[in-house]
């Protein structure tokens, strides 16, 4: 067959045409239900801003990106710094070492001070040190609740992951739950094992621990499906993130398993799950709190002189138990992406 | 089923010298049959289905089969066009993003214009489709290889993904749009299942089948085919015989945007909304499946019935060892020493097939 290449402005042709063909016809398809249309629209918190001198913080975190709960500890982050009169410089990188090079880049910059997530606490004390070293007050939250004192950060804001584990796992004996499995989504995560952990510590019950593939989903579902299909004595799932929750509901109707799910964090898609019943209760970090105070305590720092936990106790965020009693409170807050 | 490498197969003339050289003897059934790319995977793939039937009582229900199936499927259908572009020469690192990338397309642009689902749909298409067609057109005009024009195509993706997503919905993850018009035909679509003998089957292990006996018909019977194992085997030669090598490596790539869409309005419909971090390192399991299947990195080999099998066999590892109840720690290197073994094993068979 000959085929002799289109000239250039004629292989780009169809595809304007189909490009225009679909411009078109969005007019006369426009969904009845749903949409941005149905969505409600809340003004962000919001509490005035400070007159103080602008001054810049740093927050390093050691989150993947593109992740629901750490963009609401960020907005967090943003709400504070919009209201101190704060320039905020947000970065995130999964890795230890880069994360210790994102904090040291902070202090090239010479900013006002530094909150940062210790995930990895040993690849971050040098780095820490350095901060401290050239007059930086330092910050910790979300992660690093056995370190932060040690690497002598100002305070910390966060949960006891294996507290809130245990949170749930009490709460669990209340449920009648009697065979539980523990999801995690990143295996060799230790925030996430120290959860784990903290359920099956006071779970008066038998708990499982079951490693799923968090980048892609179908794998998520159908791996919890196969559990469940396994051992048919399981009645319970605990997942350690909001959308993982909602795959997990979905898995549990399909293996005909009669398992009911808690999860840890919440995003407005778990608050309507709950809603529904099809999401048992949520044990809320409350990660927005997370981010709003370590920016919070660094801008009192500066301008008050204040330690926030005296610099001897950490500031717990969590665990606080959203369930059917009362989600409606939380929900117009998770609606917003800030809860 | 043939394919390019297999040497032709003559019979000798009845008279002259009986044997002339091993080129032209009549090889064996046995061995023909090892000539064939998916033959070593298809064995590999009946020997670990054996295997979990034996170690893993749970995997003999029919549901059990059907959530494995439903596993190979997801990554076997984006494996089918990642097989066709490795024949033809070339692979994508790209693809495992571009599957969000074309569900958040779809999601953000049905939700934020309040409009029928389905014109996200169309538009995701025509995006996943443009994104094929730019990494051969690049590819192709720059001359730059294909690992390096797709992994910037991949860095590119991964960052709009994220950044597009929270600068229109102010969060990193989409919009539930499971209210929205078009949502459940859609969703019947993409990613509904029915009942077979009270058996809840995926939809989308029908689509992956139907998918893989249209790519095994153009690959074998269509010119088309033909062309995807000249470019692959060699480009020159094939470019001086008349193969429109352009045409070919482009739409190669655009049937991989095309698979990806596919995948990415099943992950959209099956679980309502998405968030836009997903889908890295899924490229790595879509280029192994493939591998596994028999299609050699370097090209110009494979077949599209290969890709299923080492779909079908990443879906029985990943599954099996959950059904088996076994610990989750090992699966990774499990998985490593499998696609070792099943690429030195086509290797293998390959070499002594068609050496004599």
């Amino acid at each position: 067959m000959k085929r002799t290449p289109l000239p250039r402005s004629r292989r780009i042709a169809p595809a304007v045409a189909v490009a225009a063909a679909a411009a078109l016809t969005l007019a006369g398809c426009s969904s009845g239900s749903g949409g941005k249309k149905a969505e409600e629209s809340g003004a962000a918190a919001s509490a005035g801003k400070a007159n103080t001198p602008r001054m810049t913080i740093a927050m390093v975190t050691h989150a993947p990106s593109g992740d629901t709960f750490w963009d609401t500890i960020r907005k967090g982050a943003e709400a504070a710094a919009a209201k101190d009169n704060v320039k905020l410089i947000y970065s995130n990188d999964e890795t230890a070492g880069d994360q210790a090079n994102l904090v040291q880049n902070a202090i090239d910059q010479k900013v006002d001070g530094i909150a940062v997530t210790l995930a990895k606490p040993d690849a971050m004390k040098a780095v820490v040190a350095k901060a401290e070293k050239a007059g930086i007050p330092v910050v910790g939250f979300n992660a690093g609740l056995s370190d932060w004192k040690k690497q002598g950060l100002l305070s910390f804001f966060g949960q006891d992951e294996s507290v809130s584990g245990q949170a749930l796992g009490t709460k669990l004996n209340t449920t009648g739950a009697k065979h539980t499995l523990c999801v995690i989504q990143a295996q060799g995560d230790v925030n996430l094992e120290e959860r784990c952990a903290g359920v099956k510590k006071t779970f008066s019950g038998k708990t499982d621990i079951l490693y799923v593939n968090g980048t892609d989903m179908p794998s998520v579902k159908s791996t919890i499906t196969a559990k469940l299909t396994q051992d048919k004595s399981i009645d319970e799932v605990v997942t350690l993130g909001a959308p993982f929750a909602l795959t997990a509901a979905q898995s549990a109707s399909e293996a005909g398993s009669k398992a009911k799910v808690a999860t840890f964090d919440l995003n407005k898609d778990l608050i309507s799950g709950i809603e529904k019943g099809s999401i048992q209760f949520a044990v809320d970090q409350q990660p927005y709190l997370q981010g709003y105070l370590a920016v919070d305590s660094l801008w009192l720092y500066k301008t008050n002189g204040n330690y926030s936990g005296g610099g001897e106790q950490p500031i717990l965020t969590g665990p606080a138990f959203v369930d059917k009693s009362n989600v409606d409170a939380v929900a117009k807050f998770a609606a917003k992406g800030t809860r | 089923m043939t394919q390019q490498a297999e040497p032709a197969v003559t019979i000798p003339p009845a008279s002259g010298p009986k044997e002339t050289d091993g080129r032209t003897a009549q090889r064996s059934l046995a061995l023909r049959l090892l000539a064939r790319p998916e033959v070593g995977v298809f064995l590999g793939a009946v020997a670990v289905f054996v295997f979990f039937l034996i170690a893993a009582p749970a995997v003999r229900s029919g549901s059990s089969m059907a959530t494995v199936l439903y596993q190979s499927s997801t990554i076997g259908i984006m494996a089918l066009p990642v097989a066709l572009l490795m024949i033809g020469g070339e692979f994508d690192l790209s693809s495992g993003v571009v599957v969000i990338t074309s569900a958040l397309t779809a999601s953000m642009l049905s939700y934020q214009l309040t409009m029928n689902v389905w014109m996200g749909v169309i538009v995701a298409l025509v995006v996943s489709l443009a994104i094929g067609a730019f990494n051969g057109w690049m590819m192709v005009r720059t001359g730059l290889p294909s690992f390096l024009v797709t992994l910037g195509t991949f860095l590119i993706l991964q960052g709009v993904n994220l950044a597009v997503t929270k600068l229109i919905t102010n969060n990193v993850a989409t919009d539930d749009i499971s209210t929205m018009d078009g949502f459940d035909q859609a969703k019947k679509v993409f990613a509904s299942s029915f009942d077979v003998g009270g058996v809840q089957v995926k939809i989308t292990i029908v689509w992956w089948l139907v998918f893989a006996a249209i790519a095994t018909w153009v690959l074998l019977r269509t010119k088309y085919g033909n062309w995807i194992f000249a470019v692959g085997g060699n480009q020159d030669s094939a470019r001086a015989v008349g193969v429109p090598v352009t045409f070919t490596k482009i739409t190669l790539f655009m049937t991989v945007g095309f698979g990806a869409w596919f995948i990415g309005m099943h992950q959209l419909f099956s679980f309502n909304t998405v968030q836009s971090g997903e889908g890295v390192g899924q490229e790595l399991i879509y280029i192994a499946a493939a591998v596994i299947g028999g299609c050699l990195l370097t090209g110009g080999y494979g077949s599209a019935i290969g890709p299923v099998f080492g779909a079908f066999m990443f879906g029985m590892v990943q599954q099996g060892i959950v059904y088996a109840g076994w610990n989750p720690d090992w699966f990774k290197a499990f998985l490593g020493v499998m696609l070792l073994g099943a690429t030195l094993i086509n290797l293998w068979v390959r070499r002594t097939a068609t050496r004599r």
